[in-house]
């Protein structure tokens, strides 16, 4: 007996994914129970398309071919080192999730929870196909699914307005993004009619195109996926549709769904297109900090906490795209090695963002529920009733700001390192480019730090801002499982990330066609050679953890460990209450100070002889008031003048259709 | 192997133990150039001993993050101790974390110290952590533009690879350096909670920044702290020494330059003690929102710093 292929085994995965949500559909009206033990097999299933893809990594493609679609169009699948890194991506963030889903949706909602777990394995399971697709055809399908899928997801509680009209944004710009996508599936496919075959992507793979279809092509690519990734300027849907799906469903979209349209830029950039120019990566790398800056002082002003994550995740986003820009002009550049640095940290950081943006996502879901509110104004002092939260919220949060020994480090560690490594390109004003390229990085990352003490330190520490926080119950054992999970992800990916460089290396040759060399030393990560940089993160914790240990041991015994309760320093005025703390808007006063010229504020300030007085401040996003706006006015106008040809009487029409016919014998003669 | 393992110990203790010193020895000059009696220079340890004899006192509310944020800011700064050359240039330990790994040490450092501000919920706290992470934003980043200065001439971010590179070249002037000099400079006032940024001395709510985040703590965990802060200030002098001004300090192997690259050591920290008084003296505190420009300008400058050493160097 032969063992199955991997793709057989993805796809299996992706079959039970659909079973188990249908599943539960049928049988969640008679055993409202049922839904637990269907995220948690949907758990497992994740967990071994993440095997499946690790056992994979480094072996030669393999493809599938999948009689359904329509006739004489059949599903081309194939699975190589490139998707395989976002399958393993996919399934261990997806079986943390999961595993906190299983706790969270038992517990009910709005939708009922049969519908819920079919629209959440169907997303899993298009999530999945899209990595898998070898042609236009099939990527679509699982495209437009995965779609549709979240969208039913984001509007779950579709009763609250907002919820609808974020649902509908999402929508929109999912398919405005996907009809760009079509069109460069359209150029990619090189225009020949009568080509049966044309839209596989080996055929595009095999296509000859002049550099100005390849940058069509690029461009297109980079718009559709980019209102997928929230690129700036198509970001808006994503503080709108995160906050609003549930948060399991939050962490789902923001951790693995932002990634597929990573994985869909690089498959076009670097699978269907046969050149690469320097400019596109000039292009993405600049995008991609703006919005990466974009989103990180979005992210300062928020007191939404579910924003302030999606805010975050554009900033994120925007990093990994600049890395992507920076191994695009790399390989334009001709230089190999560095391109792979940049990919390397480009891929890390998606798998480091999946681990910790889920587990931060599942963490709010908890205090949501414990409390009922997003809003951090009213929060406050958590982490003595919700211990277990707080302290796994706590890793994502420091793993989120960049700081070692955790994962988020490592990833920024080696993108400094890219852009430090430029030794003289071939086009001087990229020399120009790359330190204010690599000021801006370390700008926002310093960024995500305060805005990760903000979210962090209103929510969970200080005093609770409302008396009834104190009943806030701890999350279930399933949901302390699921983060727990994520959390050690992060820790992991932190701690041996030489390991981690060796795994995905494949996908890294397999685009760049180099590899960064890691020495065969696990402990020690060194891109280039151990002389010009190296990073031990193990040591690192070891030394710190034994630093600890020596001065806690030397100060209780030298001197002794006595300890005395008091109330806090009043300063002399015994009133103080817990809203004399920073609220969410004082602790971002600050950076909307600063950056004031991003963003149009709008307060509204009391009166000085109101009785109740009221205090409004809210930072919007100018982009949405400068582009959409604009756009939504022309849209509007125009089918105010199409809308005059539309009478209602049937006459005028019949008259319409008979100019029309008229009008084609003419013109068709 | 052996030896520098003992040498990397030595040299981190020998930091630990003598980094009161010269925040007394900073203090003592203060108070010269100020024309009043100064403090004895063993001031600061005097300070930690009284503060470790007594009883801690701690507010009802504070969870466990905030008796574990003294020890970890000691060791986050205990650690950058251990990284920077100061004495000698072949320390083990330095493979382990780089330059951009000690910007972010010092970050993780005050991540935690200002989580433990906000800890206990009182006004004060939450401001300070505000503002210590406002003064962050932007000199983390321009402290790892200085590092990037100085590692685009070596070609390396290991810090003995960076002083190696430039002590035994033949003296070369960089004028990216003179520019990321300044910046650091301007980047060590800040992180040091130093005038014109901060006041050290002062507990005025308008004023202060650090103070403020580490008003609640109280007798050992306070003591950590201020051990911590002057580490910190022995470690962001030695930090400077090293990219500025590296000749004395030991190549790898030649332990009989120890002694020297010792009184060198002395004699640069003597000399930076006495300037950070006197430049301390002669400013005045800016107002918290002159503090972004303050460090926009130190931003700028490393920036420019690495810009110049493209345009004039590569």
């Amino acid at each position: 007996m032969t063992l199955p292929l991997s793709i057989d085994l993805l796809m299996l995965a992706a079959l039970f994914w659909l079973l188990l949500g249908v599943a539960g559909l049928v049988l969640a009206p008679r055993r409202p129970g049922v839904s637990k033990p269907v995220f948690l097999l949907g758990a497992a299933i994740g967990v071994l398309v993440g095997v499946t893809a690790l056992a994979f990594l480094g072996s030669g493609p393999e493809t599938a071919v999948l009689l359904i679609g329509l006739p004489d169009l059949p599903f081309h699948l194939r699975l190589d080192n490139l998707s395989a890194v976002f399958a393993l991506l996919l399934g261990f963030a997806a079986a943390g999730i999961s595993l906190y889903a299983a706790g969270y949706f038992h517990l009910g909602g709005e939708s009922p929870p049969g519908t819920l777990g079919l629209a959440y394995h169907l997303f899993l399971a298009s999530m999945l196909m899209v990595l898998l697709a070898d042609d236009a055809y099939a990527f679509m399908v699982a495209w437009e699914l995965m779609a549709l899928s979240s969208y039913f997801l984001v509007t779950t509680d579709h009763k609250i307005p907002e919820i609808r009209q974020a649902g509908f944004l999402y929508l929109l710009m999912a398919h405005v993004g996907a009809i760009s996508l079509l069109l460069c599936f359209g150029v990619l496919q090189g225009g020949e009619v009568g080509n049966m075959n044309g839209y596989t992507f080996g055929s595009m793979r095999q296509a000859q195109m002049t550099p100005f279809w390849s940058s069509v092509a690029f461009l297109l690519a980079l718009f559709g996926f980019g209102a997928k990734a929230g690129l700036v300027p198509m970001h808006v849907w994503l503080p709108e549709a995160h906050p609003a799906a549930p948060s399991p469903v939050s962490a789902l979209m923001s951790g693995i769904m932002l990634k597929t349209a990573i994985y869909g830029l690089l498959r076009v950039t670097f699978g269907l297109l046969n050149i690469q120019l320097a400019w596109w990566g000039t292009l993405t790398l600049a995008l991609g900090l703006i919005t990466a800056l974009y989103g990180v002082i979005f992210a300062a002003v928020q007191s939404d906490m579910k924003r302030l994550l999606a805010w975050s995740s554009i900033e994120n986003i925007g990093i990994i795209l600049a890395g992507f820009g920076l191994s695009v002009i790399f390989t334009a550049d001709g230089k190999g090695g560095l391109a792979a640095l940049a990919m390397t940290a480009t891929l890390y950081h998606a798998i480091n963002h999946a681990f910790f943006k889920g587990l931060l996502f599942v963490g709010t879901g908890s205090v949501l529920h414990a409390t009922g509110t997003r809003l951090m104004g009213g929060l406050g002092g958590l982490i003595r009733f919700m211990p277990w939260t707080a302290w796994l919220t706590l890793v994502g949060v420091l793993a989120i700001a960049g700081l070692p020994p955790l994962n988020g480090f490592v990833s920024e560690w080696l993108l400094l390192q890219a852009f430090l490594f430029t030794p003289g390109l071939h086009q001087n004003y990229l020399n120009m480019v790359i330190p204010i390229a690599a000021a801006t990085v370390a700008l926002a990352a310093a960024l995500a730090a305060y805005v990760m003490v903000k979210f962090y330190g209103v929510i969970f520490l200080g005093q609770p801002r409302d008396p009834s926080l104190v009943k806030a119950r701890e999350a279930g054992w399933l949901q302390r499982l699921g983060m727990l999970w994520l959390a050690a992800g992060c820790v992991l990916l932190g701690l041996v990330p030489a390991l981690v460089v060796d795994e995905i290396a494949p996908a890294v040759k397999q685009l760049t066609g180099q590899v960064l060399v890691t020495q065969g030393n696990w402990l020690l990560l060194a891109p280039v050679n151990a002389d010009r940089a190296s990073y031990a993160p193990l040591i690192f914790f070891v030394v710190v953890l034994a630093v600890l240990g020596l001065v806690f041991f030397a100060v209780r015994r030298l001197y002794h460990g006595r300890v005395r309760r008091a109330d806090p320093w009043d300063c002399g005025y015994p009133e103080q209450t817990a809203r004399m703390q920073d609220s969410a808007e004082g602790f971002g006063q600050p950076i909307r100070q600063v950056f004031e010229t991003f963003m149009r504020v709008e307060r509204e300030t009391p009166d000085p002889f109101e009785r109740k007085p009221q205090y409004q401040g809210a930072s919007l996003d100018q982009i949405w008031f400068l582009v959409y706006q604009p756009i939504a006015r022309m849209v509007d106008w125009l089918s105010a003048q199409v809308g005059r040809i539309q009478h209602g009487r049937i006459q005028w029409y019949l008259i319409y259709s008979f100019a029309t016919l008229i009008f084609l014998l003419v013109w068709t003669r | 192997m052996s030896a520098g393992i003992l040498l990397q110990i030595a040299q981190t203790l020998l930091a630990i133990l003598l980094a009161p010193l010269l925040l007394g020895w900073t203090n003592q000059c203060r108070a010269w150039l100020q024309g009043r009696g100064a403090p004895p220079i063993t001031q600061p340890y005097r300070n930690l001993r009284r503060l470790f004899h007594k009883d801690a006192v701690i507010a009802h509310n504070a969870s466990p993050l905030f008796r574990f944020a003294p020890y970890m800011k000691f060791a986050c700064m205990a650690l950058a101790a251990g990284i920077v050359p100061m004495i000698a240039n072949d320390l083990p330990f330095s493979p382990a974390a780089d330059a951009i790994a000690l910007v972010g040490v010092f970050a993780l450092a005050r991540v935690f110290l200002a989580l433990a501000a906000m800890d206990i919920g009182t006004a004060f706290g939450s401001l300070g952590a505000r503002r210590e992470m406002l003064v962050a934003f932007l000199a983390e980043p321009a402290l790892l533009m200085v590092f990037f200065t100085a590692s685009l001439i070596s070609q390396s971010t290991a810090l003995p690879q960076i002083v190696a590179t430039l002590a035994h070249k033949e003296f070369a002037i960089y004028p990216s350096l003179a520019f990321a000099g300044v910046a650091f400079w301007m980047v060590s006032v800040a992180e040091n909670a130093r005038i014109p940024v901060d006041n050290p001395t002062t507990h005025l709510e308008l004023t202060m920044i650090h103070e403020a985040m580490i008003l609640e703590y109280s007798a050992r965990h306070l003591a950590l702290i201020e051990w911590a802060v002057a580490l910190k200030l022995f470690t962001y002098s030695a930090l400077g020494i090293a990219l500025f001004l590296p000749w004395g300090i030991a190549p790898a192997g030649n332990y009989g330059a120890l002694p020297l690259a010792l009184l060198a050591l002395f004699a640069k920290l003597a000399v930076g003690g006495f300037a950070l008084a006197f430049l301390e003296a002669i400013n005045a505190k800016v107002r918290l929102f002159r503090v972004p420009e303050f460090l926009g300008t130190a931003f700028l400058l490393a920036v420019l710093g690495m810009l110049v050493h493209f345009l004039l160097e590569a």
